[in-house]
């Protein structure tokens, strides 16, 4: 009822401090709310679990053949650390870190025949040449590591927690892993698939989700610039293209800053699988790799095809697949006589009768024992390169057929219609 | 009831109000209890008992005043619950009984007693705020209006019943009247202003129309009558009696604010009446002459604030009338009073003079201040301390609103004089020289965006000059501490520019600690303005080049809160005084404590001693019985974040304080306080936190359910229980069947909320995002191993999700928080959610939505939530 107070405040002591307490308190509980729900979100979908795969311990020592064969088999010597955190991965050291890390990469197969829907599911893109490795940031610096676990490098980098630098407030929490391309003529990691970005684990999500995410976080993060004192070297991301036409053939025949090294097809429905997947292609021809053909051990171009099979209990060769294929079988007395044991890995060349196929499927091969392999060398060959070096020596899957897979564009746009219908 | 028992009552209950404001304490307890157990018994025969004696001129001016008080507590209460029952009672009264109160009440208007027409007018106003929006009194209007249209009746009877006239204005809507009535009000009104009316008629017309001018929207749109109005309260303005001058330049601010949008057409008369008025008029009626260009600086700046394109005029009224406006209000900074700087309450022509100066530079900007240098130049070096004064306190004045580029020569050229002046002989000079320091250092001090009047060629100087100033007389020493405050704030969240003030720094610790402690600071705002200043440099310091000095006075503080405990307290006056250093000093505590475990290389330092501290707290906590000290709960959140686990050994003896506190439903803000502090321990604790979890969570029900808890407390409450879920995991489950149903009630409290409330938007904002954080503390909490418990409160809450993000006008952190728990819900259940999110079409509308946003956190949560649903339907089963 009284007219509302005309005193204003004067000279105002601008200070309420218990005010500013209050709202700092409640920004910090904020704050370490997002942080420990953030962190619950991490929690849950980086814990993976590995069988556990018992055998023999094999030799780590690293072996640099040239060419790298771009095909790496799973090591199966994970042992106790096959059920681990990837937030503890990323802090592994020394010989453990090199165990880990062998069994971790995803794997492509050979592609022996064009898959189904390859326009719509797929993409393509080209392999850079260089060594396969996982690149691994955490706690200020970050390590490459080649397949067989062997360290690469080690450098400062601007990837989450890749360097020390005075600014760096990321947790102990924010950890990368990358699938990279190590590619020598211009000292570049090519990222070819993201594990884990700022501690946020990818290996459940689809390949679609995973390049998106790298394509945003990487360029963002500074990764890509040009080498400085908190950065080593240079990462690139890879043109990825949907494997339609026009995808497939800038992927071919586009021209790209590296040495390609074959093409990938990668499923995008595929989530990051550790060891042999059949969502991940590998393909080649001579105009878009240097190395189709498989070398031996001296890095020649044999005459006919090799290949490594494991010998096992009941005599019968294997290949590296689970489950595994068998491809021949050796008798009791030849086994006795060339001092051969279960487990073992034995060399053959594939000799004039071939490979024979039934409704698609090897049923046979003519196969002349070579000797046994190199020690350093883990495991047999897979199926699928089995059969892509032998198409290659014999009939080739070529860049037509997978064009020709696709049907043409108005094929395409009638198929559709069926469907509908 | 016969009219001989009535009598009787009457005799009766003019002895008890009489009694009742006896000097005698025994006389006036015992009449207090007989008119209560009046009431009790029969409230009907009370309340009319109450309005015979209100109406009885017979009857003596006491107990008819007292009368009157009771019958309008009897009517309306402060708190809603009371007055909800009050209101109750009286429509419960059958209508001839309520129509014989009110005819008394009417009749009473029209008093020779004036004071007993005040009296009922007032009472009268309550009545018809209570039965004119239920259409139970329609007669009220016509009968006040008959009062005022026929010419026999005496002066009293017209003064009461505008009284009456403008309190009801005040008690109810306008859309509780038709149009025809409001009209017929503010003609009766306004015509009670005229000139030929008395005078006691025309103050109380002034003051009626103050109350009745927010009924006037619609006669304010149409130009002849808001021509008429206008012309009366101007006419009103000029009246021989300085009161009812005043009533209407009172008008006339209500109507800056509320019509400024057609005030064009009189601006010129209203600049020439308030120029009159603060030129020469008494200082009450010069005082709101200021005020009404003030209100037009607040209607302009929030114009220029919220600029909308042309929706709403802005007429620039300030920048037309400022080389005349500017003038008249320097001219009144040199009235000041001699004690102004001491004594609180004052306001005087000076302070609304330099106000109003401020309000014209943030409207205006740039241009004011050509108008004002030259006073500023003229007079600061007068002889005269008012004329040093007025100079200063103009300068002071205008830094907020113009231009960095065209203050900032200014200010650098000003400030050694400045600091000179702070010897002045006279301490008002110095009092406002420290204030205007204080403001420089607020405005034009950024070196985290490189601007600063800072520079290391002058800081030293600045910084003697201060810490000499704190020992001056408290008022300066106050301001000097504001100038301390803003110097250090300039760095807030730029430590590395900080590193200028480590050098001073354990001067600057020393002299306030020193301020704190003066003789002559306990009992003025000194001592926390010392100890505030502290908080504010240890929070701005650069932390690296300063742990070591910040480690030290952790110890100083420890000792200054032990003192306290020892206190000997006589009275509560020395236990208030007890609590309030406290405050300040567990404040200080949690500064300390936040700033030393915000780095892994000085957080140690907080847990060598954390046992000290925390035995503290609770002695603290010890030295009242029935509150806890809010700022030892706040500074107890700070520790448990620094400890982590370990805070376990603490939870034995803390934990009735946080029950308490949990409980506190009066202090709403200690209540909401203590459950961030929940929040805090289940971080710090995790699956530790179990055993205290089963009361903690009944309180936090009971919190939820009561009506009495502030609502700004149920948020929180709601985030707390994602903070209890995520700490124990599964064994939420217990709780599920209590939770759920609170957070579904508050989601539907949610979809009601009016969106033309602001207030209310931003209330219904807190809660939809902490309901979502409930959700998502839960769901993660039982991602790993019971994850299908929420399998049923799915639907719900995705439709919850679905209302929300439809809301196209839907804040940030709200969206936010929906895409996070939508994240959450596919993350935690898997392929369940293929079935729920079957038919939800909004969602993947939602998610494109935020992917597209600017907001790069919404983003990468968004695009973490498609990457979780993509997952849910890849996984088979």
């Amino acid at each position: 009822m009284a007219p509302h107070d005309i005193r204003r405040p004067f000279k105002r002591a601008a200070i309420s401090d218990q005010q500013k307490r209050r709202e700092l308190s409640l920004q910090r509980q904020a704050q370490n709310r997002t942080e420990a729900q953030l962190q619950a979100r991490r929690l849950a979908s980086s814990i993976l679990s590995f069988p556990n795969q018992n055998s023999d311990p094999q030799p780590l020592e690293s072996v640099d053949l040239i060419p790298e064969p771009i095909v790496e088999e799973p090591k199966t010597d994970a042992g106790d650390i096959s059920e681990i955190d990837i937030r503890q991965a990323a802090r592994l050291k020394g010989s453990e870190a090199r165990r880990w890390f062998a069994s971790q990469l995803m794997l492509p197969e050979w592609m022996i025949d064009v898959p189904d829907r390859l326009n719509e599911d797929w993409y393509v893109f080209a392999r850079p040449s260089g060594k396969r490795c996982f690149v691994v940031s955490s706690n200020g610096t970050t390590v490459s590591r080649l397949r067989n676990g062997s360290l690469l490098h080690r450098f400062p980098s601007a990837l989450p927690s890749g360097a020390k630098t005075r600014d760096s407030s990321r947790s102990a929490q924010s950890y990368c892993i990358l699938d990279c391309i190590f590619h020598e003529l211009d000292q570049t990691y090519y990222v070819i698939d993201m594990v884990c970005w700022a501690g946020i684990s990818f290996y459940e999500c689809t390949a679609e989700f995973r390049f998106f995410w790298m394509n945003s976080k990487l360029v963002e993060s500074g990764a890509c610039e040009a080498p400085s004192t908190y950065h080593r070297y240079r990462f690139s991301l890879i043109p990825v293209y949907s494997c339609d036409h026009e995808g497939l053939q800038t992927a071919y025949a586009g021209a790209v800053s590296y040495v390609k090294d074959g093409l990938l097809f990668y499923n995008k429905h595929a989530h990051y699988q550790t060891g042999n997947t059949p969502l991940v292609l590998v393909w080649k021809d001579e105009t878009c790799s240097q190395y189709v053909i498989d070398t031996d051990n001296k890095g020649q171009f044999p005459n006919q095809q090799q290949v490594v099979l494991e010998l096992q209990d009941n005599g019968q060769l294997v290949t590296s697949d689970d489950p595994p294929v068998v491809l021949g079988c050796l008798n009791a007395y030849f086994i006795q006589e060339t001092g051969l044991h279960s487990g073992n890995l034995v060399r053959f060349a594939v000799n004039d009768g071939g490979l024979t196929f039934v409704d698609g499927k090897l049923e046979k091969a003519d196969l002349h024992y070579i000797g046994k392999v190199h020690r350093a060398r883990a495991f047999a060959d897979s199926y699928s390169k089995i059969v892509f070096q032998y198409m290659v020596r014999h009939s080739p899957l070529r860049i037509e057929h997978l064009f020709a897979s696709m049907g043409t564009l108005s094929e395409q746009e009638s198929n559709e219609v069926e469907m509908v219908g | 009831m016969s009219w001989s028992i009535l009598e009787k009552m009457a005799v009766e209950i003019t002895e008890f109000l009489l009694s009742a404001q006896s000097a005698d304490a025994k006389v006036r307890t015992e009449a207090e209890g007989r008119l209560r157990q009046f009431q009790e018994q029969n409230l009907p025969g009370f309340l009319l008992s109450l309005s015979l004696e209100l109406s009885n001129d017979g009857k003596p001016m006491e107990s008819r005043r007292l009368a009157g008080i009771v019958l309008k507590n009897s009517l309306d209460a402060k708190d809603s619950t009371t007055k909800d029952l009050l209101v109750q009672h009286w429509v419960s009264n059958d209508v001839s009984f309520r129509s014989q109160v009110k005819g008394l009440l009417l009749n009473t208007l029209g008093s020779s007693v004036s004071e007993a027409g005040h009296t009922a007018a007032q009472v009268i106003a309550k009545i018809a705020s209570i039965e004119i929006p239920r259409k139970e009194w329609p007669e009220l209007v016509g009968s006040l209006l008959g009062n005022m249209t026929q010419q026999d009746k005496p002066a009293s009877l017209k003064q009461a019943t505008l009284e009456a006239l403008g309190y009801v204005c005040e008690e109810i809507s306008h859309n509780d009247l038709v149009q025809d009535e409001v009209n017929s009000v503010l003609t009766a009104v306004v015509q009670g202003m005229n000139v030929t009316e008395q005078s006691s008629v025309r103050l109380a017309a002034a003051t009626a129309l103050y109350n009745a001018l927010d009924f006037a929207q619609t006669n304010f749109e149409n130009e002849m009558e808001r021509n008429y109005i206008m012309k009366i309260v101007c006419e009103t303005a000029m009246a021989k009696e300085a009161d009812i001058r005043q009533a209407a330049f009172e008008c006339l601010v209500s109507i800056a604010s509320t019509y400024y949008d057609v005030l064009e057409p009189y601006m010129q008369t209203l600049f020439e009446l308030t120029a009159n008025a603060v030129k020469g008029d008494e200082e009450g009626v010069a005082l709101q002459a200021i005020e009404f260009w003030s209100s037009i600086c607040d209607e302009e700046i929030e114009l220029q604030d919220f600029e909308s394109g042309d929706s709403y005029p802005h007429s620039r009224f300030i920048e037309k009338a400022l080389s005349l406006l500017v003038p008249m209000l320097l001219e009144t900074l040199l009235k000041q009073d001699e004690d102004q700087d001491q004594e609180d309450g004052i306001w005087n022509l000076a302070m609304a003079g330099g106000t109003c100066l401020g309000l014209v530079a943030k409207t205006v900007g740039d241009a004011v201040v050509p108008l004002v240098m030259p006073f500023v130049q003229d007079n600061i070096s007068k002889p005269d301390w008012r004329s040093r004064e007025a100079a200063t306190y103009a300068f002071g004045s205008i830094l907020d609103g113009p231009s960095v580029e065209k203050l900032s020569p200014m200010v650098i050229s000003a400030l050694d004089f400045l600091l000179n002046a702070m010897r002045d002989q006279n301490s008002h000079v110095k009092d406002t020289t420290a204030w205007t320091l204080s403001r420089i250092f607020e405005l034009l001090h950024s070196p985290a965006t490189g601007f600063s009047v800072i520079s290391p060629a002058n800081l030293q100087r600045v910084m003697v000059v201060l810490l000499d100033s704190i020992k001056d007389s408290p008022h300066v020493a106050e301001k000097v501490c504001g100038a301390i405050y803003f110097l250090a704030q300039g760095y807030e969240g730029f430590e590395a520019g900080s590193s200028v003030l480590t050098p001073y720094l354990p001067d600057i610790i020393t002299s306030l600690i020193a301020t704190a402690e003066r003789a002559d600071a306990s009992d003025t705002k000194l001592r926390s303005a010392a100890y505030e200043t502290l908080n504010e440099v240890v929070r701005c310091s650069n932390l690296v080049e300063s742990s070591q000095i910040i480690i030290q006075l952790l110890p100083v503080i420890m000792n200054k809160l032990g003192q306290t405990i020892e206190l000997q307290i006589l009275s509560s006056d020395d236990r208030e005084k007890q609590g309030d250093l406290q405050a300040l000093l567990c404040g200080v505590m949690q500064v300390i404590i936040q700033k030393l475990s915000s780095t892994d290389e000085t957080k140690p330092f907080i847990f060598q001693v954390a046992d000290q501290i925390m035995m503290l707290f609770l002695k603290v906590f010890a030295c009242r019985s029935s509150t806890v000290h809010e700022e030892a709960m706040l500074a107890i959140g700070a520790l448990a974040y620094a400890t982590g686990p370990e805070f376990v050994k603490y939870m034995q003896e803390f934990y009735k304080y946080l029950e308490m506190g949990l409980q506190n439903f009066e202090e709403y803000q200690v209540c909401s306080i203590s459950v961030g502090v929940v929040g805090d321990i289940c971080r710090a604790l995790d699956d530790k936190m179990l055993p205290f979890c089963d009361n903690i969570m009944s309180l936090l029900l009971k919190d939820l359910s009561s009506g009495d808890l502030h609502r700004s407390v149920k948020p929180p409450i709601f985030a707390c229980f994602g903070d209890v879920a995520l700490a124990i995991g599964e064994h939420f489950e217990k709780y599920v069947s209590y939770a759920m149903p609170m957070m579904q009630g508050a989601a539907e409290i949610c979809a009601q909320i009016d969106s033309n409330d602001e207030e209310m938007v931003e209330y219904g904002n807190q809660l939809k995002r902490s309901i979502f954080e409930a959700y998502s503390g839960i769901l993660q909490g039982f991602k790993s191993s019971k994850a299908e418990i929420m399998l049923p409160h799915a639907p719900h809450l995705l439709k919850f999700i679905e209302v929300v993000v439809k809301d196209d006008n839907k804040d940030e952190s709200v969206a936010r928080a929906a895409v996070a728990v939508l994240g959450d819900l596919a993350d935690a259940l898997g392929s369940h959610v293929k079935t729920l999110f079957k038919d939800m079409a909004f969602c993947s509308k939602f998610l494109g939505e935020c992917l597209q946003s600017e907001d790069e956190q919404l983003k990468e949560t968004a695009t973490w939530t498609q990457g979780m649903i993509g997952r849910a339907f890849s996984v088979c089963g």
